[in-house]
């Protein structure tokens, strides 16, 4: 590895606003380059940085501790920390970030690593109903556990993505009621697809859950006290629940950015390549980088479409590059060319994927059967291989991830182990992009660094 | 394309010839020269340590079998149904540590009062044994008659010409047949391990039952007694780094690591068949040729683990290849770390002042599953 040189890696200050995962890799990533000027780390939240995946999991099902996933730090990272103050505000020609509390914090160099946070509920009142929770963190997570573990009648989840599929399969382990509601017409349809997303309602279904899709909440109904106990499905049923999980998917934060003049806004920070971040004219700047679910930058696999990735990592790949474009010099740059993958474990099912299954139009299973629930489904974009999610089959991912990273053509011709006797391809049916339904994990963004227009605003039902 | 059709010059006969059973190492390193070269057989031997990986994780690349044998020699479906029933009922957390030093124990208590040892007849060979027939429900008294069965079938492993097809045949048959009775029995009447928990299941009919015991009875005994002798050689050969873990059992679980990766008790993979064409390197292996992975070639691949030849317990990124990697990485790994684990550290705390009597040790013969036959050790006491 190359070591960071010069004034800005001798006395530099580097300020990282994000302490989650992107954010604690890249000040250890900068640690490691050589980086040793100053290095602050701005989080909202009180915790040091602990790990999310396992919020949705174990941490529900009570065999994990809340408080029991913080993130390993590598000693000696000489940080100063200023957790539980959220960032408000940028001025570029300044070179500052202000703090909520007033602070002001000058740099030499930015890393926005503010991430996502859950997409609230829609409706206020509602939303601020007791036993209405959405999980981001981990506080959220101690709160929808202490509910789960007050033996609810019913469980309702509102939207079937990954988070609120986990959350379903946690509870029917607790032996709970569940009701999983979505939009789409499968679980896992943004991800996935409704192709290989009917292959996740079956398991679903399997396991007890009570899943509804094309079904949308019109509207949460509280008690005397405050707590919710009804919840109306804009199919005109009821439903009697004593706990509703929104699920709708993530917003990244980019508000703070408001008026910086920075290339931010509902779909994340635009990037280049190498981290830097674009300003509001698409031009990139010098000092600013962003890194994590924020970022939203283009992928040369992938059209140079913009993709903001939802994925852990994404985070840790992506913080490694911006840390190393931050401190060295230009020709010694490095390229973000990682491809996305991620990984669920639901109702004793792991799912992982790579590529981008939400670029393709065809799918075809590849190894394995959907009846028995363990199989390889390869997805195609105009002839070549864009994404490969496999079902209880993942020691085949680093074969198709080659596939993929050599635009095989699609459909495969090749024989394999375990192949189908007559596989077809079909098309993917991923929803309609206007359908506000759950987050597909993996978000094309569109071509321009400065897409700012688009926004999605969950849907209220129409026949209330 | 180039064609690599050679022996470069009979290497890899070199290797499976018994004269250099003993260090085979500056031959693997000839052999990764050329990525991909042929055997005298005609099997294409891999021996990089990209190339190999790549292979294990490539669906194009299978057994070429689909039913009626263990798992360890088919492909999926069949493959992963039978190894997943077979995981449902074996055990091999941390749970097992304690059977493991009690038989440890136990052993080298047993040599209290000698000055001399033979490592394998006297530690490495009973004590895998002992847990293996544990975690099946085997009756351990019964080794007498399952160990020649065991031998004449791994011989078949051996790549090298011989007569041992036929043993091996009538060895599988009789074993077959003394793990059918003992599942039958475990139909009647339940008891505790692998065998019974599997004669329980109705998706298994006693054929498989019979050939997942087999495979695991003789695997799990015969690479893991290479491991732990292996371990102990090379801990004679390392003295500070055997010093080191009498004071620092922490040490056990990264030594292993590396110990898999220096000396690894599967040094060669015959078993996969080409399904289609598949590229490796710049050479094109035509459907249904057989290929040969060279793990303990992949191991030291200067490209993938620097300065390969030292023997470094420290070293971190030690993603070694000896327990393989893909569909078929090694079923009982987690019990195998643990046997290694333990009976390392034990052997380094009680043995005091122990020296290698011959070094070279004698080898068995087979260059498939390699390792000493006898591994005899001069001590001073039992502590």
């Amino acid at each position: 590895m190359s070591q960071a040189d010069g004034a800005l890696a001798a006395d530099g200050r580097v300020l990282i606003v994000g302490a989650s995962l992107a954010g604690l890799r890249a000040a250890e990533s900068l640690r490691k380059e050589g980086f040793r000027g100053r290095l602050t780390l701005v989080g909202d939240e009180p915790h040091e940085p602990y790990d999310r995946p396992p919020l949705s999991k174990q941490v529900l099902t009570g065999r994990v501790a809340s408080g029991s996933t913080a993130l390993p730090q590598a000693g000696g990272l000489d940080a100063e920390w200023r957790l539980g103050v959220p960032a408000v505000g940028l001025d570029r020609a300044a070179k500052r970030v202000v703090l909520a509390d007033g602070d002001e914090l000058d740099f030499d160099r930015l890393l926005i690593a503010t991430g996502t946070r859950a997409r609230p509920w829609p409706n206020p009142a509602e939303a601020a109903l007791d036993g209405v929770i959405t999980l981001r963190g981990r506080d959220d997570t101690e709160l929808l556990r202490r509910e789960l573990t007050a033996a609810p009648r019913r469980v309702l989840v509102i939207g079937a993505g990954f988070t609120g599929s986990e959350i379903a399969s946690a509870c029917r382990e607790l032996g709970l009621p569940v009701t999983v509601t979505e939009r789409a017409a499968t679980p896992l349809a943004g991800a996935l697809g409704a192709t290989i997303g009917a292959v996740a309602a079956r398991i679903q279904r399997e396991h007890g859950v009570d899943l509804r899709c094309g079904v949308g909440v019109t509207a949460l109904e509280g008690d005397d006290e405050g707590h919710v106990r009804r919840a109306r499905l804009d199919d005109g049923s009821t439903l009697d629940v004593d706990v509703a999980v929104v699920a709708l998917g993530a917003q990244r934060n980019t508000e703070w950015l408001r008026g910086s003049g920075l290339g931010a806004g509902p779909r994340g920070v635009a990037c280049d390549a190498g981290c830097r971040v674009f300003d509001m004219y698409g031009i990139v700047t010098d000092h600013i980088f962003a890194a994590g679910d924020v970022a939203r930058s283009p992928h040369p696999l992938f059209g140079y479409e913009f993709l903001a990735l939802e994925h852990w990592s994404n985070a840790v790949e992506q913080a490694d590059v911006a840390a190393h474009n931050m401190v060295h010099a230009e020709a010694e740059r490095r390229p973000y060319l990682h491809v996305p993958t991620f990984w669920s474990f639901q109702f004793g099912v792991g799912i992982k994927s790579v590529g981008v299954p939400s670029l393709a139009e065809e799918v075809v299973i590849t190894q394995g059967s959907t009846d028995e629930r363990r199989f390889v489904a390869l997805y195609g974009q105009r002839g070549r291989t864009v994404a490969a999610v496999t079902f209880d089959q993942g020691k085949w991912l680093e074969f198709y991830l080659d596939q993929i990273e050599r635009a095989a053509p699609f459909p495969p011709q090749f024989r394999t182990v375990g192949q189908p006797p007559s596989p077809r391809v079909l098309p993917t049916e991923f929803p309609d992009p206007a359908l506000p339904t759950e987050a597909p994990m993996i978000v094309r963004t569109g071509h321009s660094p400065t897409e700012r227009a688009w926004t999605l605003v969950p849907a209220r039902g129409g026949r209330r | 394309m180039t064609d690599q059709t050679t022996d470069n010059g009979g290497l890899f006969a070199q290797i499976l010839d018994y004269a250099n059973r003993a260090d085979p190492y500056p031959l693997f390193a000839e052999l990764r020269k050329t990525p991909v070269s042929r055997a005298p057989n005609g099997s294409y031997v891999i021996s990089t340590y990209r190339e190999i990986t790549a292979l294990m994780h490539d669906p194009r690349v299978g057994t070429g079998s689909t039913s009626g044998g263990s798992f360890i020699t088919m492909d999926p479906p069949e493959h992963d149904r039978l190894r997943r029933l077979a995981t449902s009922h074996f055990e091999q957390t941390a749970v097992v540590r304690p059977d493991i030093l009690r038989g440890a124990t136990d052993l080298i208590d047993r040599l209290r009062g000698r000055t001399q040892i033979d490592l394998v007849d006297d530690f490495a060979y009973p004590l895998p044994v002992t847990i293996i027939c544990r975690q099946l429900g085997v009756p351990e008294e019964d080794e007498p008659r399952f160990h020649p069965w065991a031998d004449a079938i791994i011989a078949t492993l051996d790549p090298r010409p011989g007569e041992s097809q036929e043993a091996a045949a009538r060895a599988m048959a009789e074993m077959n047949q003394y793990l059918a009775e003992l599942v039958e029995r475990f139909r009647m009447e339940p008891g505790t391990g692998l065998l019974s928990g599997l004669a329980a299941e109705e998706r298994l009919s006693t054929e498989d039952v019979v050939a997942t015991g087999r495979l695991l009875l003789i695997a799990g005994h015969e690479t893991t007694v290479n491991l732990i002798t292996n371990g102990m050689l090379t801990l004679l050969r390392h003295p500070d780094v055997l010093d080191r873990l009498r004071h620092e059992p922490d040490l056990a679980v990264p030594l292993v690591e590396e110990l898999l990766r220096y000396e690894p008790p599967v040094q060669i993979d015959p078993k996969y068949t080409m399904l289609d064409d598949v590229e490796v390197g710049d050479v094109l292996i035509p459907k249904g040729s057989r290929i040969v992975l060279a793990l303990a070639a992949a191991n030291r691949d200067p490209t993938r683990f620097p300065d390969p030849d030292r023997f470094d317990p420290d070293r971190t990124d030690n993603q070694h290849l000896g327990f393989f990697t893909g569909i078929h990485y090694c079923f009982g790994a987690g019990l195998a770390r643990h046997e290694a684990q333990v009976a390392l550290t034990e052997l380094a705390r009680r043995l005091a002042g122990p020296r290698l009597l011959e070094d070279p040790p004698p080898y068995r013969p087979n260059p498939t599953l390699r390792g000493p036959r006898h591994l005899p050790i001069q001590i001073d006491e039992i502590t």
